[in-house]
Formats: C-alpha cells, structure tokens, sequence
C-alpha cells in the first residue's frame, strides 16, 4: 500500500484538519512534558476506576465529539448556503453527514448521557463505586478508542460515506470498497462494547447496590430512567453487535448477508439496524427525561408529580420502543398490513411521552420557579420536545410518510427531538450538576447568554426545515434548487447561533474555573435526592456512612433530621477498588487489532486479538482485592471537606 | 458455587473443557462430517442447547441462593426469549413484506437459498 492511498489527499479543508491535529496533539505532549505531568495523567486518570473521574472523562470526550460534530454540521450548512461556491464536492459531503450523524448519536449523546449517570447514580443511591468498576474503566477506554478509531477515518484511509444508518448495498463491498465503510464496522463495534458493558453494570448496580431502605419507588427518578435505559441497552445493542458482525464478515471475508447477489437480503440490514435503531433514539432521550425531571423538581421546590406515572411510563415507552423499528422504513414497500402494524405501534409511544409532559406541566404548576440556567434548559425543552413529538406522530402515520420520508420535514422532526431532549438535557445535566464535580457552579449569566443564543438558533436553523421540507427538499443532497434558498439561509444563520451558543458555553467553563465561587457546602442548588448529601468536593469512597432511607427526596429529610453522610460513631473502614492500567491497555490493542481489520491486514488483527486474550488472561489471575481506607483516614478527609 | 472451590474453581474448569469440546464438535459436524445438512443443522442446535444449559448451571449462577434460586437469571432470560421471538417474528413479518411468496410461478425465497447448501 503506497502513503497516499493510507493518508487522504487533496482537500485543502482535510490538509487543515491534518496540521491542526499534529498541531493539538503536539501542543498536548509539549504541556505535559513541561508541566512534568505524565505521571499525574497516568495515576490519576488513564488508570483510575473511580467511577466519579470516569464519568469527567466520558463528558470531556463527548463535548470534544460535539464540537467535531458541530463543524460537521456548520460545513454543511454552508455548503448548503451557498450551493454555487464548491465549498463542499459531492463525496466530501457525503462523508459529512455521514460522520455527523454517527458522531452525534454514537459517540456524542450516549458518552455524554453515559458520563452523567457515571458520576450521579452511585451518588444518588448510595454506592461508593460501580458495581464492577474494573469493567466501567474498561468501557470508557472501549468507548474512547472506538472514537478515536472512527474520527481518525478522515485523514487516514477515507470517512465512510454511506449515511449513519450504513444502509446496504450501499454500504456493501461492491459498491462502497476501501477501507471507509469499515471504519464505521469497526468503530461501532469497539464502542458498542463498552455500551453493553455499561448497561449492565449500571443494571447491577441499582438493583444491588442501594443504600439501606431505599426500594425501588423511593429511587431518584434519575436512576429510574438510568436503571430502564440499561435495560434497553441490554436488550437492543446485541442485535446492533450482529448487524455490525454480519456486514464485516460480509465485506471483509466475502460472505452475502446484505448483497444484492449471491442471495443476500439487502434490506435485512434496515431490519436489524432500525430493530436496535429505535430502541437506541430512547436509550439517549430516557435519560434526558430523568435530567429534565430532577431539575424541574429541585427548581420548582416540589415533589415530582405524578412519580410513579413517570416511571411506569418510562417502563411502557422502553417496551414499545422494541416494536415500532419498521416506520423508519415505511417505504421499503412492505404491504399495507406491515406498515398499519408498525403506524399504530408508533402512535401508542405518543401515550406515556404525553403523561410524562403533563407530569412536568403539573409540577410546575403553582410553583415558585427559579430561573436558573438549568431550569431554563428544562423549561425550553418542554414545548420545543413537543413540536418535534407532533410531527414525530405525522411521520408515524405510514400513508403520509411516503411524503415525508427521506424529506427535510424529518430532518427537522429528528433534530428536533435530539436537540431538544437529549442536547438540552446534556447542557442542562452539566449545569445542574457542575458544582458536585468540580466544586463550583458555571457562570449563571454567561450560561444564560449561551442558553439564549443556542435555543434561539436551534429554533431558527430547524424550524424552516419542516417548510423546505414539505417543499420536496430531499436530505443527503450537496445542491440544491433555487426556491429552496431563502429557507436554507435561515437555517445556516441559525446553525450558526447554536455554534455561537456552544463556543461560549464553553468559555463558561473556562471562566467559572476562573472566577466562580467556590462551593463550601455539597448542596448546591439546595437539592432534594441523595447525591447532595455529600460534601464538595465529593471524597474518592462518596459515602462515610450510609443514611437509612425511608422514603422519596431522602436528602430533604435527611436535612430535615439533621442527618449527615459522616456519622462519627458508626465509622468503618471501606473497601474501594485499586487502581489498573489494564483496561487502558487492553483497549488500546483491542483498537490496534480493529484498525489492521479496517484496512483488512488480517495478520495484524490476529496478533492484536491474541495480544487482547493474553490481557483477559492477565486480568484472570489478578488477585488484587482493592484496599480498605482506614477510620482514621475517612475523619480526616470528612472534616477538611466538611470544615469541622 | 460451594464456598471450598472458591480457589479452584473445578466447575468453571469442566465447564469451560466442556465448552470447547462442545464447539470442536459443532466445528467438525459443519466442516468435516458427511451427514445430511438436516442432521447437521439438528445436530449444532442440539449442541448450542447443550452448551446453554452448561453456561446457566456451571457459570451463571442458576441455583445460587443469591440470585433467588435463579428467579433473577429466570427472569432475564424471560425477557430474552420475549425480544428473540420479536426478532425472529418480526423479521419475517416485515420481510415478507406482508405478502405471500408461493403464486407458483416462482418458488420460496428461503427454500431456495437451503437447497444451494446441498
């Protein structure tokens, strides 16, 4: 193979791409050789099962994948913009919208969602750590390198450039050969790993690890919405692992699953990508719903209406979720008993999400709200999800979305949906909870110039999209007719608002680190569940000891009875996991075994997965045990973070 | 599962030879045996049942009093068998696009790709 079939050439946008990576990436090693703090990086982080850094490492990793998907999109809009200016040619866009989706959805709004729950729901039930916190380092490494494996497709080897759904044949090797499509094979299939590995240690963690007296309706609704999203995540991601197996195995080692010849079922592909597919839309808007309902209680200083209707509602859309995959493909030209199956199916999913914005509606109502960033968040979700849920129901009627399918108006419907719930619920859920993981609180007025320039934009880039796209305006198209432009100039000027809204979101982050006050107390936002009771910043074993739960908002009557999570009698030592290198490194040369498999060196894939079973066998006969943190140690480490 | 093989996990060792024995032969009925592709396709969905039940008994925990006698394990596999036969059902629902393939003049689709194998 010669370097410039390795390497992607000539693209003046890419060569960019190319010097500002070696540019960042030397920037890196230079302050940390500077700062001596190698050492520090790899103690501290590369090697930690803390599950509390862990999630800090999910969330940092899905806003740099936000802003890769950002630019994505901001280049699309502008190729969008202005059609005659070549800014874009065909395939480069292509390889855009295709990386932006897969970006957004898989390695964007899970990490981030995956990083909260890391970080909040052990604190919020009481546990010190994950129930297996080896294997939630091993799944952030797994996430990260997957990431890697697929960002790096744009300078090395070529993007795929099929769409983020990879349909077949198009994505088969007759018709999409070299080493793209395999990128997208390859980098789902290493993240999707750490996925399942996170869903089922969050599973076993709230189902055994809470504290003692809290039942499962006196959960946070929060890690209701965690517990019902690792179920899902249980369930759907295996049928994506196969999906993905069956079209590696199809393009790599000539096999006809998906092809058009040789007897394969090309559609079959849709079948089981949409079968994890839709389960997978509610794995990233569930725990939004949970966010949104934490922040609306704290914020209107009420119970949550309605709890257990919340989460039996919960519990009924991850149900139906499993059965509604075929309107993603109304018009594959099945039968009209298929299609009315699958239309009503859709339509009940409305049901439970209508209870739950009306559980929102009744908390909020007659209550004394406080404006803060991440109740404005919450508050501007709920009619915007709305819009985008009506039109959802449109599209979900099979007749009518042979008109609408494949149009702008679904566009907007998704991204109305995605941003509204899951992005909003991002930004929202870092806000509220900022302070419990870094000590201090962002920026309250900085955060609301973000807020507004970002829900504004989102309206004005999304909203024209519904008209241009009952206008005929189909998605994946680089040109465009001339009575679709003023509409799409709108929406490049809204898409530039949210880009406006993230970067100073971003210097929020800088500045807050600057200037913000520093939180004395764990109570920030004068909070009702449990991960308030512990003093900021947040010691590495949570709890000194454990409250005895009785009931709903256990830290409100916690602060009611004078209890606190250091109760000097009753002190023992804990024991809390050590810290391994192991993940790290068997990730890494799990990825060097997919990234050979991407450019189909077979020898090398065998050496790396070898070298992957040797690390398993290492980890086998790993006797360690952890630690326990002494009495002593615990009342000192309290005392200083409680000021007694 | 008794306290006295927490060192020597004995169980999870037969198990575990069980297991490859188990796949070898699958490997072999599939590759180097001259039985009808009907037995051989009896003969691995026999073998996977058997080396189901081993990974229940032997690994996972089935009649730990722990997991409440295998309620929990009973349980989730409940619900595993309920999304397989979505999947299983499902697919051929929406693959047969709802309609009937046998107008005689052109034969099944599955039947087809089966006799290739011969």
């Amino acid at each position: 193979m010669q370097l410039d079939e390795f390497f992607v050439t000539g693209e003046p946008l890419i060569y960019g791409g190319m010097v500002s990576i070696v540019l960042v990436t030397s920037a890196i090693i230079f302050l940390l050789t500077y700062l001596k703090r190698w050492g520090w990086l790899w103690r501290e982080w590369l090697t930690t099962v803390d599950h509390k850094k862990i999630g800090i490492m999910y969330i940092l990793s899905a806003l740099a994948m936000l802003f890769r998907g950002g630019v994505d999109a901001l280049m699309m809009r502008v190729q969008l913009a202005f059609p005659n200016m070549n800014f874009l040619n065909s395939q480069h866009y292509n390889e855009i919208f295709t990386t932006h989706g897969t970006v957004m959805i898989i390695f964007m709004a899970m990490p981030f969602l995956v990083g909260l729950m890391n970080i909040i729901v052990p604190l919020q039930i009481g546990a010190r750590d994950f129930a297996f916190p080896f294997v939630n380092a091993v799944s952030f490494w797994s996430f990260f390198f997957g990431a890697m494996l697929f960002n790096i497709s744009f300078v090395i080897g070529g993007s795929p450039d099929a769409g983020w759904t990879s349909y077949t044949p198009l994505a088969g090797a007759a018709l999409s050969p070299g080493p793209g499509q395999n990128f997208y094979l390859m980098g789902l299939q290493l993240a999707g790993i750490g996925t399942l590995a996170t869903g089922i240690n969050l599973m076993v963690t709230i189902l055994k690890m809470r504290a003692p007296g809290m039942k499962m309706f006196d959960m946070p609704i929060f890690t209701w919405s965690t517990l019902v999203t690792s179920f899902i995540i249980i369930f759907a991601f295996p049928i994506l692992t196969v999906a993905l197996a069956l079209l590696t195995i199809d393009r790599i080692f000539g096999s006809q699953f998906f092809t058009l010849t040789g007897e394969g079922m090309p559609m079959m592909w849709a079948n089981l990508f949409w079968m994890w597919g839709h389960p997978e839309v509610y794995i990233v808007i569930l725990p939004a719903f949970g966010i949104f309902s934490e922040i609306i209680a704290t914020f209107a200083r009420k119970q949550l209406f309605g709890y257990k209707a919340m989460v039996w509602s919960m519990i009924l859309i991850a149900g139906l979720s499993f059965l509604v995959w075929v309107h993603h493909f109304f018009t594959m030209g099945a039968g009209a008993l298929v299609n009315s199956v699958f239309s009503v199916s859709t339509m009940l999913i409305a049901v439970p999400t209508g209870v739950k914005i009306f559980n929102w509606l009744a908390t909020l109502y007659k209550s004394r709200i406080q404006m803060t960033t991440a109740m404005m968040w919450s508050l501007a979700f709920i009619p915007s999800f709305v819009i985008g849920g009506v039109t959802g129901v449109m599209l979900g009627m099979a007749a009518a979305d042979y008109q609408f399918h494949n149009s702008y108006f679904l566009i907007a419907h998704f991204h109305y949906v995605l941003i509204a719930g899951t992005v909003f619920a991002c930004f929202a859920g870092l806000v509220y909870w900022y302070p419990k993981m870094f000590g201090h609180k962002l920026n309250e007025r900085i955060g609301k110039h973000s807020f507004w320039w970002f829900l504004i934009g989102f309206h004005v880039c999304f909203f024209p999209q519904y008209f241009v796209g009952l206008d005929g305006m189909p998605r994946r198209v680089f040109a465009i007719l001339p009575e679709w432009m003023p509409l799409n100039v709108i929406s490049t000027v809204g898409a530039f608002g949210m880009g406006v809204g993230f970067v100073i979101f971003v210097y929020n982050i800088y500045y807050s680190y600057r200037y913000s006050k520093r939180e004395e107390k764990g109570d920030a936002w004068d909070g009702r569940t449990l991960e308030w009771a512990t003093p900021t910043p947040v010691p590495f074993y949570n709890f000194a000891t454990l409250p005895e739960i009785n009931g709903r908002d256990a830290f409100l009557s916690m602060k009611k009875n004078n209890e606190t999570t250091f109760d000097e009698e009753r002190l023992e030592p804990i024991h809390m996991p050590s810290n391994t290198g192991q993940p790290i490194i068997m990730m890494a040369i799990l990825a060097f075994a997919s990234f050979a498999l991407v450019f189909e060196w077979i020898g090398l894939a065998v050496i790396g997965l070898i070298g992957t079973l040797i690390m398993m066998g290492i980890r086998s006969f790993d006797y360690d045990d952890g630690y326990h943190v002494e009495v002593d140690e615990i009342k000192k480490i309290e005392r200083s973070a409680r000021g007694l | 599962m008794s306290k006295n093989t927490k060192h020597v996990p004995v169980q999870h060792i037969i198990g575990f030879l069980l297991s490859i024995v188990l796949t070898l032969l699958a490997v072999w009925a599939a590759l180097g045996s001259n039985l009808p592709v009907a037995w051989i396709i009896i003969a691995i969905m026999a073998l996977a049942i058997i080396q189901a039940g081993i990974q229940l008994f032997m690994f996972m925990h089935m009649t730990e009093s722990s997991s409440g006698g295998g309620h929990v394990p009973w349980n989730m596999m409940f619900h595993g068998f309920v999304l397989a036969a979505i999947i299983v059902a499902g697919s051929l629902f929406t693959m047969s696009f709802g309609f009937h393939h046998d107008h005689g003049s052109h034969t099944d689709h599955q039947e087809e790709s089966s006799h290739q194998h011969d």
